[in-house]
């Protein structure tokens, strides 16, 4: 073999490999890619049942309720639309009422939202950055969400 | 007083990195050699003066001193002193500073034990690793100080962010940096060979040393990671494929491989243009990784920084050092003469398959953490990209990676015989097989394919020993001999061997948690049971407990087996912070060999009972077992004669070396 025909072996192996990582890209993408969507997101959009998005919001005040064997209800709202979603399972340590949310699931034919996976990927000094976002394009985002969060507590535990 | 001093030490080390990246390119262009022999004093100087500010900064926080900010935002008087020597990198300014000092410990290595480096390169070399500390310092400077005051000091710090105050984080940050930053060494020898454009095997000797360390901190870093992951979050899962996650995989798939192919160029002299490549990637990979971290972009527990021109000046940084590194490789890169020939199967064409594949793999992290925040970008959709997409793309791009990796040290250099090599790992074969039928006959549920991946990871740990076994030539030589051969094997061959095992036992791990791990999720109330796997837990009520800095709502679990023998107790709980108003959950982990039981808690219900989730995770602790396998492999092989030959080694011990080393070869 020449050097010429090696290294087209080589070129050629190396596109061959590279092709089907594309090729596992883009299969993959098509089937595991999740949107993210606000409550008027999806009141807009239609989303139909079945479709697996991220929902993000704030957790309405007064509307979570337990249920048995760790069910439990809560809304998520935008301060525009409110979406009903139930979960099964342990909540994060942050989750609380009035506090930012992404829930990863699927909507059913009632127009509840089935989370399998609440995120708690925030700490406390800042919203999840979607959920920020989809405040502030609805409107109802209030600067003192991050000052609240942001404010010294200092002396607190005296 | 002691922060002005740190801040001083750090505008002076700016200055001498200046002087360091100036001079001594200057010298090598004119061939003025008291300019080139500038740069090791430099680089000495700018380390002494940077770990007095990184110094500086450990006083205050050792001392409470919340007259500076940053100690503020971060620390209190009340946590213990580790945790007060963490947070000097629980945050962003105290983890730049930390960055940097790295950097310059690197760069002062490189000074003291560079001294049989040819003196352009050493020049060259260190005039880059001084480019990248000044950006740094800059960064620091300009929009991350952690030495500005307060005008009215608090009594009492902010405390640090309760998930991050754990044993887990003294050791992973530092070990992470110290990969990342190690990769900077690789970076800088490869920008100084291109911008003398010449290049040599000899080269590839000289930076291996330097990636094998960065390869083994990293290694050993993203494993601790996983693991303070693993026990912290309470979610109990070893690799989420997180953003920031992600950020140190890749480093290391192109740290791996560029491990690889410098072994090709420094045997064989070929692979030059591709080690270089490879060399520039893996360093831009570490500072993306910091990118990502650190600039806020991610919505991920990482990302402490919310600060946009912070973001922009790391994004200037990242266009510099990257964009040029690659211009200057596109211009220069055609000047290096080609290397040695080889055939398709040889050890070399094993190698080029390992880095085909790892370079892909890395390719498809590369896609799946950035196209979000691209798309984000370009279109204002927001998506996220999950498991599944690195389940589909990573997974299929290992399993023929893991399938050659035994293949590859038995094949020859040049030429290899493959028939021969397959006739060799026979008994590996076999030994894989009847993994795969017993791991059907005796696991019932979980994936078909789990199997499988048994099979493929006794596989590979099986070709391990068989590399070893071969050259020892166990059984077809008295044991006596067999004994002097090991103990003539190069240490790198059992370093190759190690680490090669040490990635078998890791996915063994991860097959075994993936596949056949359960999980209960129940609320409980005390006197009530909960079995999972061959256990019996039962709940005894929950009792508080003060700690230093925080409150501990425990709950008391007795363990026993399913024959009714109690085996312990443990005691998961919920920790509350009353600096932050912040509650974390502390799991509690019970080892049974190399598996675990895995116990949280939830926020107690309102009718008493409590939520627990309960895991029985099998063979877990081999994950983690075997990158500790892997960094050992990766220490033999640093402490190998040969290697060290290139590295540090006065130039009157090179001398007497030099006929030694080629008769071994």
């Amino acid at each position: 073999m020449t050097r010429k025909q090696r290294r087209l072996i080589l070129i050629g192996a190396g596109l061959g490999v590279l092709a089907v990582a594309v090729a596992l890209m883009l299969n993959a993408f098509r089937d595991s890619i999740v949107f993210f969507n606000s409550p008027s997101d999806i009141a807009e959009k239609h989303i139909g049942p079945g479709t697996r998005i991220r929902l993000g919001g704030l957790v309405k005040d007064g509307s979570i309720v337990r249920g048995n064997d760790l069910r439990v209800r809560f809304e998520v709202t935008d301060g525009k639309s409110e979406l009903p979603v139930s979960y099964q399972g342990v909540l994060p340590d942050l989750f609380r009422e009035g506090q930012g949310v992404v829930a990863e699931g699927t909507i059913d034919g009632g127009g509840t939202f089935n989370a399998d996976t609440i995120l708690a990927k925030h700490d406390e000094t800042y919203m999840p950055k979607e959920v920020a976002d989809a405040l502030k394009k609805s409107g109802h985002w209030k600067d003192d969400y991050a000052q609240r969060a942001a404010m010294p507590v200092t002396g607190a535990n005296k | 007083m002691i922060p002005e001093l740190g801040h001083y030490a750090l505008m002076l080390a700016l200055g001498l990195a200046l002087i360091q990246g100036i001079m001594p390119i200057v010298g090598t262009r004119t061939n003025d050699a008291a300019l080139m022999s500038i740069a090791a004093p430099a680089a000495l100087a700018q380390f002494v003066f940077v770990a007095i500010a990184f110094l500086a900064l450990a006083e205050c926080y050792v001392a409470s001193d919340f007259s500076v900010l940053n100690v503020y935002e971060n620390s209190n008087s009340a946590m213990p002193l580790i945790y007060r020597l963490t947070s000097i990198w629980g945050n962003h300014e105290g983890s730049m500073m930390l960055w940097v000092s790295i950097l310059a410990f690197f760069g002062a290595l490189v000074a003291l034990f560079g001294n049989n480096l040819p003196v352009t390169l050493k020049a060259n070399a260190l005039a880059v690793q001084a480019w990248i500390a000044a950006a740094f310092e800059l960064f620091i400077l300009i929009t991350s100080n952690p030495f500005l005051r307060i005008a009215d000091a608090p009594f009492e710090g902010r405390d640090l962010n309760p998930i991050l105050q754990d044993p887990g984080l003294a050791f992973h940050p530092p070990m992470l940096y110290l990969g990342y930053v190690g990769f900077s060494i690789a970076f800088s020898f490869a920008i100084a060979a291109l911008i003398e454009g010449r290049i040599d095997a000899a080269w590839a000797r000289w930076v291996r040393p330097w990636v094998l360390g960065a390869w083994m901190c990293l290694t050993l870093g993203i494993a601790g990671g996983s693991y303070w992951a693993y026990y912290e979050l309470g979610w109990g899962g070893f690799w989420f494929w997180d953003p920031v996650e992600n950020a140190s995989l890749m480093p290391w798939l192109a740290g791996t491989a560029l491990l690889h192919s410098a072994v090709v160029m420094e045997k064989r002299g070929a692979l030059k243009v591709w080690t270089i490549l490879l060399a520039i990637i893996a360093f831009s990979l570490s500072l993306i990784g910091t990118f990502l971290v650190r600039s806020g972009v991610l919505t991920s527990v990482h990302a402490f920084a919310v600060d946009p021109t912070r973001g922009i000046f790391i994004l200037a940084i990242l266009v510099v050092f990257i964009g040029g590194a690659l211009a200057l490789y596109a211009w220069r890169a055609p000047l290096l003469k080609q290397g040695g020939l080889f055939a398709p199967i040889s050890r070399e064409g094993a190698l080029v398959f390992n880095n085909l594949f790892l370079t892909s793999a890395c390719a498809t992290v590369f896609v799946g953490t950035l196209y979000p925040l691209a798309l984000e970008a370009l279109t204002g959709d927001k998506i996220s990209v999950g498991p599944p997409f690195f389940n589909a793309t990573f997974g299929p791009l290992f399993i023929p990676l893991m399938l050659v990796m035994p293949f590859g040290p038995l094949l020859g250099w040049k030429r290899g015989d493959i028939v021969s090599a397959a006739q060799r790992l026979l008994a590996a074969a076999v030994l894989a097989a009847v993994a795969v039928a017993a791991a059907f006959a005796i696991e019932h549920g979980g994936p078909v394919l789990a199997p499988f991946g048994v099979g493929i990871a006794v596989f590979v740990m099986a070709g391990a020993v068989t590399d070893i076994a071969e050259r020892t030539m166990i059984l077809r030589l008295p044991m006596r001999a067999t004994l002097m051969r090991a103990i003539g094997l190069p240490r790198s061959v059992w370093g190759t061997a190690f680490a090669h095992f040490g990635i078998g036992v890791t996915l063994l791990g991860i097959v075994a948690v993936t596949a056949w791990g359960s999980e209960r999720i129940v609320a409980v109330k005390p006197g009530e049971i909960i079995d999972i796997s061959h256990y019996r837990l039962t709940f005894d009520g929950v009792f508080n407990r003060p700690g230093p800095n925080y409150r501990d709502v425990v709950g008391h679990f007795t363990v026993r087996r399913a024959s009714g023998d109690v085996i312990g107790a443990m005691e998961p709980s919920r920790r509350t912070f009353p600096a932050r108003n912040m509650a974390t959950t502390e799991a509690a982990l019970m080892s049974r060999g190399f598996s675990q039981l895995y116990l949280s808690l939830g926020d107690p219900n309102p009718d008493g009972t409590v939520p627990v989730r309960l895991f029985f995770k099998p063979h877990v602790l081999m994950i983690w077992l075997g990158a500790i396998i892997m960094f050992f492999g990766g220490g033999l092989s640093l402490s190998d004669r040969r290697l060290r030959v290139g590295a540090p080694r006065p130039a009157k011990a090179k001398a007497k070396d030099k006929p030694a080393l080629q008769a071994a070869e």
